[in-house]
């Protein structure tokens, strides 16, 4: 069993925090992670910097660009990881957009994150349909989790298929938003967390996009078995620096 | 064997639609329905129409004698820079509104890297009194003062795009995050024959006009309906599409698409895709772009803002990879060269876009008898300060 299927079947609501690889400092990577670790994170989305992250609001735009500027690629991400697996033992999932994957070899790219221990990839923009067509057999040959998001507006159909291709879990995106919004969760919100939980999915899900504080992160899982929160702690670390990232950890639980 | 774009928005191995699961139902609901409802009777006529009455279309297809004989071969001009607005890019605008309003959607976004798509987009909603938001990079709100005030003169909302090179690719992506924000009410209406299946498809049969209207007006003139030549420059490729359209798939037509090499290809500072490029995913679609290494999208360089995109539609990565259609790169200096001939020669100012088509006669040669069909895309207004530093006027 993958370490995602493993943590999902803990009981209790997962905590997972998302952070661009290369942000603030170049080789911030691994001691994030392991901060993040030793503080009750269950899971941790390593975003791979990419320049024009279509689905990202400005926060996570900003720490992007600034990590190309401190020299991030998906070699040195690779380089950075390679031992990650002797330190940390939480589910590991790399979110990033297709055209660097495409660039460095989507079989190689693969092979490298099982080599490394990586558990899973978030692919914004690698749609469900081309993915079932074209890359299922590579990702599953490395036993790699891919994750796919639904939205408020996706049709129940739709999500039916997107379930029936997930083997982990589903990522609820909160609202029609890119991430960062910070709109809070009204009752249309509440009403499609309660939807999709009624659908009985097979794979469980986790809510992403607009989750900011102790309270977001409570309203989110109420029905949910989990939430990511990845623009809120990148402007605590902009703010507070790595030194302090762990006290963000703190005020969630 | 065809050219055309396939059911699923591929044209070979290109295009596609590479997006988010957020944009999902926006482009399913277009994919479903363009093709009938610009299929129906009642848009027809409305598009006709106003291509018509309101664009100025049919634009003349010129014969360039003085052009012609200083080449010493037949070149006739498609003078898409007599349309309303001063370019071809108002008859994809035309057909996008009436297609929003088919949809029932309310607000409309665009992005604009010179202005030209963004004045066109803000015209159309003006004349259907739809909200017009147009993105556009803060570097190119700078360089292109003027545009910017047509368009809030027309009654829209210009917001600068401050993200990454602050330009068009970065005014492409605000437009597709507005896009995401918005999902039920608002259209996008995506200036050139890039972006997700079923844009690319969807601007080139609107443009399809141009070489429509080439067919009967040729046939007059020279008694065929085919030229032995096609050309036109290429950015995302949105005019090139509409000149090729209906040649595409005729091999007698030769194609030749003309790319802005700014300083020199090899120089650092160009934007010749297709030499440059290799294959990858941009604005949603799979393509020929520029890039690193590392699959980061890179900035390019032209003299003329509307070719500066780092990447060409679908459509023209296949006609090159093909070898369908003759790629030439031409540089700032010859472009400008070019434009200020046809200035002299033929009293006609093209945007600097065109200038790019128009500078390949210097060295490719064509025969005495062939025809050679150009899209004289734009008009030089837009550029005059461009021309004024350039040549100390």
């Amino acid at each position: 069993m993958n370490r995602i299927q493993q943590k999902l079947q803990e009981d209790k609501k997962l905590l997972s925090i998302y952070f661009t690889a290369g942000y603030p400092q170049i080789n911030d990577t691994v001691s994030i992670i392991e901060d993040l670790e030793n503080n009750g994170v269950d899971m941790i989305e390593i975003g791979l910097p990419f320049s024009d992250p279509l689905a990202d609001g400005p926060t996570i735009q900003e720490s992007s660009t600034q990590a190309l500027r401190n020299g991030m690629t998906t070699e040195k991400l690779f380089q950075q990881l390679k031992d990650i697996r002797k330190t940390v033992n939480i589910p590991l999932i790399i979110m990033g957009y297709f055209n660097p994957m495409l660039q460095y070899g989507v079989e190689e790219f693969c092979k490298k994150c099982e080599e490394i221990g990586i558990d899973g990839l978030i692919i914004p923009d690698l749609p469900v349909d081309v993915y079932s067509e074209k890359y299922q057999a590579v990702f599953e040959k490395y036993k790699l989790i891919n994750v796919f998001l639904i939205t408020p507006q996706t049709a129940e159909e739709r999500i039916r298929f997107i379930d029936s291709v997930s083997n982990g879990f589903i990522y609820m995106v909160s609202s029609a938003s890119v991430t960062g919004a910070t709109s809070g969760f009204g009752s249309d919100t509440k009403d499609y967390f309660k939807r999709i939980s009624g659908m009985n999915l097979k794979n469980p899900q986790i809510v992403g996009f607009g989750i900011s504080d102790k309270q977001s992160f409570k309203e989110a899982t109420e029905y949910s078995n989990g939430a990511i929160i990845g623009s809120a702690y990148i402007k605590h670390l902009t703010k507070n620096g790595v030194e302090k990232n762990i006290d963000f950890v703190k005020t969630i639980r | 064997m065809t050219y055309q774009a396939d059911e699923k928005g591929y044209y070979g191995e290109f295009g596609g639609a590479y997006i988010p699961e957020m944009l999902y139902p926006n482009v399913e609901e277009l994919k479903q329905q363009y093709i009938q409802i610009m299929q129906e009777e009642s848009f027809q006529k409305e598009f006709k129409d106003l291509l018509k009455d309101y664009v100025g279309r049919p634009t003349p297809l010129y014969f360039a004698s003085r052009l012609s004989e200083k080449y010493n071969t037949k070149i006739y001009l498609k003078r898409e820079d007599l349309c309303h607005t001063g370019a071809h890019k108002v008859n994809n605008t035309i057909g996008q509104i009436l297609m929003a309003k088919r949809l029932g959607k309310n607000r409309i976004i665009a992005e604009t890297g010179a202005g030209q798509h963004g004045v066109a987009t803000a015209t159309v909603c003006a004349l259907m009194g739809i909200e017009c938001i147009v993105y556009m990079g803060e570097i190119d709100i700078d360089r292109q003062a003027p545009n910017v005030a047509r368009m809030k003169l027309l009654g829209a909302t210009v917001i600068p795009a401050k993200s990454g090179s602050r330009t068009l690719k970065d005014a492409t992506n605000e437009a597709i995050r507005d896009w995401i924000n918005h999902p039920v009410n608002t259209h996008y209406i995506i200036g050139s024959v890039v972006g997700p299946h079923p844009y690319p498809d969807m601007v080139a049969r609107f443009q399809s006009v141009i070489s429509e209207e080439i067919k009967s007006q040729l046939l007059e003139k020279e008694g065929r309906e085919a030229p032995d030549y096609v050309v036109a420059c290429v950015g995302g490729g949105s005019n090139a599409a509409g000149i090729y359209y209906h040649y595409l798939d005729n091999p007698d037509v030769g194609i030749i698409a003309v790319e802005a090499a700014g300083k020199g290809v090899l120089s650092g500072e160009s934007a010749a895709t297709s030499a440059l490029g290799k294959e990858g995913i941009i604005h949603g679609s799979k393509t020929l772009l520029m890039q690193t290494q590392d699959g980061q999208i890179t900035e390019p360089y032209s003299i003329s803002a509307g070719l500066d995109y780092p990447g060409i539609g679908p459509m023209h990565a296949n006609l090159y990879r093909t070898g369908r259609a003759e790629f030439i790169s031409i540089t700032d200096e010859d472009a400008m060269k070019a434009g200020q001939e046809l200035a002299r020669l033929e009293g006609i100012i093209p945007a600097i876009e065109t200038s790019h088509a128009l500078a390949i006669f210097e060295d490719r040669k064509f025969k005495k008898d062939d025809i050679v069909v150009l899209n004289l895309s734009g008009r030089g207004d837009k550029d005059l300060s461009t021309y004024i530093d350039y040549f100390n006027l």
